[in-house]
């Protein structure tokens, strides 16, 4: 629910470097459905419960990462004030061209202070669930694939200009910094909420400025998590770490990569969040159980690579 | 399926790799250390090696991590490489610091 105008993430761009391997693994292993394909070769999938007609775009390159993240508006007038807001402030502003991505209107195109590009976007074509709209069963069997991922969640970002993305989104967009991580007076991270959920977009201070860390799909249960679990074992895919919690957000969540090295968290639960809550804050000295709460423990391969 | 010895110089580390499976997945599978693991997908390039002696093939690797030019001089990311005989290596890659996480 959007209190800003900003609804929520509405699509993902990532970057895979073959195309049939990566449609086994966000398909038959996370379950999404294709909803379309382009004539650049381009991919496009949802989550079984989400309605508009894409979440995620696969494009076939030689290197991984994320090309851009985009979120949904509520109104063509809220994506042109905005459009005019983040001019403003001083980021390259692009617009792109209704249909450029197939289902989607125009998408204004901007670059953040941590090197990221974003984007903002207000009519997508609506394609809908399996389920309907008038008097709808809770789900129907071909949702029940692989980890069976409901929707499209969060990316966690990682870039050099930490307190110049957080001004961007907080002071121009309108979200609000639902957690923060300082070590001393250095903030290092953010995790950033546009509505009621606990992060909509999490960005950690790095050296290099836009580097991908994760694209996150939600599920749900934490039944649901292990289960994800058992399919990363049977299909031999690559974990990162988990099934565990985060003491940030609180969710129960696992890590892998997509067979590109992109990495992907499916994950069940955190907490609502109300645009007059403070912020919660952590220090890096227990940052251990802020990031892994069962073990307590810093990882090096979750903190440092990243696509 | 062939068994091919690994031989990582600078460590004095030995390990076996069948010509089906990537180097990485050879050495993390028999429990063994040495060239670092992230992705294990050729994507982000903290397993890096240089392939000093021995015949290999592989597949796709990020071109972020290793360009045309490194390629043909021997460069690979273990995670996307495969043994066609025993192979010596050094290896490059590293897992970078981020500043999140730093005072450890
Ligand atoms: S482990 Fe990431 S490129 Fe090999």
């Amino acid at each position: 629910m959007s209190m800003t105008g900003v609804l929520r993430p509405g699509h993902v761009q990532i970057r895979v470097m073959d195309m049939g391997e990566a449609l086994t693994h966000y398909k038959e292993r996370l379950g999404l459905q294709e909803t379309d394909r382009d004539a650049s070769g381009r991919v496009y999938l949802k989550g079984w419960d989400e309605r508009d007609w894409f979440s995620v775009v696969l494009r076939e390159a030689d290197e991984p990462g994320m090309d851009f993240m985009a979120f949904k508006v509520d109104s063509v007038d809220t994506l042109r004030r905005l459009e005019g807001r983040v001019r403003e402030f001083g980021c390259n502003v692009e617009t792109i061209p209704a249909g450029e991505l197939n289902h989607c209107g125009e998408r204004v195109r901007f670059d953040s202070p941590t090197g990221h590009t974003f984007e903002l976007y207000a009519e997508k074509d609506y394609k809908g669930t399996q389920m309907g709209l008038l008097n709808p069963d809770p789900w129907h069997e071909e949702c029940l694939k692989g980890m069976q991922a409901q929707r499209f969640d969060h990316c966690l970002l990682y870039g050099d200009d930490l307190d110049g993305t957080i001004k961007l989104f907080t002071e121009v967009l309108g979200f609000k910094e639902a957690e923060q991580v300082y070590d001393g007076d250095l903030q290092i991270g953010t995790f950033l909420t546009c509505g009621m959920k606990a992060h909509d977009l999490a960005v950690i201070r790095h050296t290099e400025k836009n580097k991908f860390h994760h694209a996150s799909f939600l599920l749900g249960s934490w039944e649901d998590v292990l289960r994800a679990a058992d399919i990363i074992g049977r299909y031999k895919m690559s974990l990162d770490i988990g099934p565990t919690r985060h003491g940030i957000t609180r969710g129960r969540t696992i890590y892998f990569f997509d067979p590109s090295g992109n990495r992907n968290e499916v994950f069940a639960g955190d907490y609502t969040y109300y645009p007059d809550y403070e912020p919660i804050t952590w220090t890096a000295d227990e940052l251990g159980g802020a990031i892994f709460y069962h073990n307590q423990t810093l990882n090096e391969r979750f903190l440092t690579v990243v696509t | 399926m062939t068994m091919f010895e690994i031989h990582i110089d600078s460590l004095q580390q030995s390990f076996s790799a069948s010509s089906e499976q990537t180097l990485l997945s050879g050495m993390e599978s028999l429990g063994k250390r040495g060239i670092p693991v992230g992705c294990r997908g050729g994507g982000c390039g903290v397993c890096k090696v240089r392939i000093d002696k021995g015949r290999y093939r592989c597949k796709k690797m990020s071109r972020a991590h290793v360009s045309a030019e490194e390629e043909s001089q021997g460069y690979v990311l273990a995670c996307r490489c495969m043994a066609l005989s025993d192979i010596q290596l050094t290896v490059v890659g590293q897992m970078k610091k981020a500043v999140f996480g730093t005072q450890d």
